[in-house]
């Protein structure tokens, strides 16, 4: 992928990104969040994991970001009004963001792999689907029957949570 | 020539974003998208290193994919609960700010 691309779908993922945490009205910020997921959906085909891109779109995008716009439209949220900020709190949040930010650079400096390109592939990544198909239902069979019952289990509870009590 | 450090320095900020939405805002909605932010971030530098370390047969290496898989599904589960949680909290309290839930506050 070119370098032009890569910056235009990192920068589009980062601005909207943003745009969550900074917008005060949730509509907003559900939608400004399904864009950053579609640049990031791009980042992933850039890395040549067109599955993974695709289930970033359909899943994240998709379902659950539709699940946050219908919760937030059920709950009928408005643009929160603007309460009394504590300001020692708020810049102790983001001085504790800003030091991991600086830790994770520093890591990053430090590792010599990162400053090198990524190695060509022998052929162009296409089939990958029946690559991960047979990692899942081979070597990580047991961790995906895990993954079943942890959404059976998810699907359960999610029921027992909004039911509403019938006295 | 993008490198390998590239792809980790946009997931790193973007992960901060993610970290300084749960540490700033006072929405829970709001909270659990910044989770998923995080969750994000985490998954750009596993699919980074799966094209990085691309196999003898020339292909990337595709256990962490497999994972990124586990983890987009383990996040689904996660937002459902989390969001049936907020359901049935509102219908308690009326509300979804934090500072308005102190029961469990010592």
């Amino acid at each position: 992928m070119s370098p032009f691309l890569f910056w235009m779908f990192a920068l589009q993922m980062l601005v909207f990104g943003a745009a969550v945490i900074i917008n005060r009205n949730p509509v907003a910020s559900a939608l400004s969040l399904v864009v950053s997921f579609l640049g990031l959906a791009a980042l992933f085909m850039s890395l040549d994991a067109y599955f993974i891109g695709i289930i970033q779109v359909l899943v994240y995008a998709g379902a659950i970001m539709v699940l946050f716009l219908f919760i937030i439209m059920l709950l009928d949220l408005r643009a929160e009004k603007l309460r009394r900020i504590n300001w020692i709190a708020s810049a102790g949040g983001i001085a504790v963001a800003l030091a991991l930010m600086v830790q994770i650079f520093s890591v990053i400096g430090k590792f010599p792999a990162a400053r090198q390109p990524f190695p060509p592939l022998a052929r162009p990544a296409s089939d990958d689907v029946r690559h991960i198909g047979l990692l899942l239902f081979d070597n990580y069979n047991l961790p995906f029957q895990i993954i079943g019952i942890v959404i059976l289990v998810a699907t359960v509870g999610v029921i027992v949570l909004s039911r509403r009590e019938t006295h | 020539m993008i490198t390998l450090g590239d792809y980790l320095a946009v997931s790193g900020i973007l992960f901060t974003i993610g970290f300084a939405g749960v540490m700033l805002r006072r929405n829970i909605i709001i909270i659990l998208m910044a989770l998923e932010l995080m969750l994000n971030a985490a998954n750009l530098s596993l699919v980074a290193f799966s094209r990085f370390h691309v196999g003898p047969a020339g292909t990337p290496n595709y256990n962490a994919q497999v994972f990124v898989f586990f983890i987009i599904t383990v996040a689904a589960a996660e937002v459902a609960v989390g969001l049936a949680i907020v359901v049935a909290l509102f219908r308690l309290r009326q509300t979804t700010h934090v500072e308005d839930i102190t029961t469990l506050k010592f």
